[in-house]
């Protein structure tokens, strides 16, 4: 107990006095993170979709192998990824290791599969409830997959917040290739591991209740928006 | 189809925000690769903004340890390697990885435990003899684990010792793998011995019921050097930019930015550029 305390009044005063250096690294996290699940959603849901609505052979191997990168490990990712990016890797000549564009990369790898794998169970669902309809419309695949999507998009949206949620969250990866450079690739997550590695409990604690309170404002913002959606266009 | 559109524009806007991200250092910078005990120690945060306002370019530091930070060298990741492991940095330069290292300023380590001090070790100055004691009990002892200047100057003082607590280690000696901090945090909560270099430990909150045990023999001197990343191996790496750091922490005033560094009123590292 003698460190939550502390903590507690440690973000009180951090969050009150806007803080520039927190304001700096909780818009770097929300800038990579929500760059990096944008990415993701763009890459992963028309996989999902076709995945969902395509008949192919090899199908149910996919299916599975998609749903198993649902636990690609962070630090597996972060390792990939500093490969690919170092100097001495394939796209070492971009020479963006160590900068915020490394750890958007990083992020959108670990949550495409979430994103991919979420939504091809959601369109699968809606197709199999609307398939006849869409079939007697004379809807190609490729048309079904949309209107599946854009059909199921409140559920969608969860699917998107959970990949927010991980790469947010997530600190291997971006420790790895973005390096918790001061001013630079210093997010959330990693300022917590360094002053946890300073010894100074009650200031990383105090980091890690903003970044839950951060969370926590955007999904009732999402949840916001989509209730009023619903009312107004659903 | 209005949905995708709405999402293009939506992405494009993203991108350029994210473009805009790393624009915030405009400037001139180089990446550094150094040790978490330099930057846990605090000593970048004081030294580096001096460094920049004097020169205009920004310093980057990747604090790993030793071993990694030499590893990030030699991909070519850094610009300059600034660690503390004399041995592994010759064979860095022999490799041709690094070019022009220079001493750059000494601290030692310390051995530390909790109070009550099983091993009997405490106001000793011989450190071969006090890990000698800690393993005759088996008293928990905590190590890094994780080729650093620290740990390897760990290893190196049991080998003197005669012992080999890895291959032959019981229970007492856990390797966590990790930095100096989260080592530390390792020792005090279970109340361990650990080897640690004196900056870090004085820049360290969470003691618990930890404090320095056995200091000040000369085998646990801890000297740091710096050097640049070789351009003929790496062509782009920034070498003037680079060597202009190098230059000023061996400069009169980097020594003494270093040498006025201090935490609770004890300097935590001393420049010794010139033969200090």
């Amino acid at each position: 107990m003698g460190t939550i305390g502390p903590a507690v009044s440690q973000a009180a005063v951090m969050i009150a006095g806007l803080d520039p250096q927190l304001v700096r690294i909780v818009a770097l996290s929300l800038g990579v993170s929500l760059s990096a699940v944008l990415i993701a959603t763009l890459v992963g849901m028309p996989i999902g979709a076709s995945i969902a609505v395509a008949r192919f052979p090899g199908r149910q191997a996919t299916i599975v192998l998609l749903n198993a990168l649902l636990g690609l490990p962070a630090v597996g990712v972060g390792l990939l990824v500093y490969l690919l990016l170092s100097r001495a890797g394939p796209l070492g000549e971009f020479g963006i290791l160590f900068t915020p564009a490394a750890m958007v990369v990083a992020q959108a790898i670990l949550v495409a599969p979430i994103i991919a794998a979420f939504s091809r169970q959601a369109v699968e669902d809606a197709w199999r409830e609307y398939r006849e309809q869409l079939d007697s419309l004379g809807a190609g695949p490729f048309q079904a997959a949309l209107t599946l999507l854009w059909d199921c998009r409140f559920s969608l949206l969860t699917t998107v917040l959970a990949g927010f949620g991980r790469a947010v969250a997530e600190v291997g990866t971006v420790m790895i290739v973005g390096g918790n450079i001061d001013g630079v690739t210093r997010v959330m997550t990693t300022a917590i591991a360094l002053e946890t590695s300073k010894g100074d409990l009650p200031l990383a604690l105090g980091l890690g209740i903003i970044l839950m309170g951060l969370v926590l404002a955007l999904n009732a913002t999402a949840h916001a928006v989509t209730e009023f959606a619903k009312r107004h266009y659903g | 189809m209005n949905a995708i559109r709405r999402l293009l524009i939506c992405s494009v806007l993203l991108a350029a925000c994210g473009a805009g991200m790393p624009s915030a250092a405009q400037e001139e910078f180089i990446v550094v690769a150094s040790t978490t005990s330099t930057q846990n120690s605090g000593l970048f945060g004081y030294m580096l903004p001096k460094f920049t306002a004097k020169t205009g370019i920004q310093v980057r530091v990747v604090a790993q340890g030793t071993g990694q930070a030499l590893a990030t060298g030699r991909r070519g990741d850094a610009d300059v390697v600034f660690v503390h492991d004399e041995l592994a940095e010759a064979k860095f330069i022999k490799g041709g990885f690094g070019v022009g290292r220079k001493d750059v300023m000494y601290n030692d380590f310390v051995l530390i435990g909790p109070k009550g001090d099983p091993a009997q070790v405490a106001g000793g100055k011989d450190i071969v003899a006090a890990l000698k004691k800690v393993h005759a009990v088996k008293a928990p002892f905590v190590s890094r684990g994780d080729k650093s200047g620290t740990n390897a100057a760990e290893l190196r003082l049991w080998k003197v010792a005669g012992i080999d607590p890895v291959t032959g280690r019981g229970a007492w000696y856990r390797e966590t793998g990790s930095g100096m901090g989260p080592s530390l945090n390792t020792a005090s909560a279970m109340d361990a011995y650990i080897f640690s270099d004196r900056g870090t430990w004085l820049n360290f909150k969470n003691r618990g019921d930890l404090t320095v045990l056995v200091e000040g023999d000369g085998r646990l001197f801890n000297q740091y050097g710096v050097m640049l990343v070789n351009p003929a191996k790496h062509p782009h790496v920034k070498r003037d930019l680079g060597q202009a750091f190098i230059d000023w922490l061996v400069s009169d005033e980097g020594q003494k930015t270093i040498a006025s560094y201090k935490v609770g009123g004890e300097p935590l590292f001393f420049p010794n550029a010139n033969g200090g």
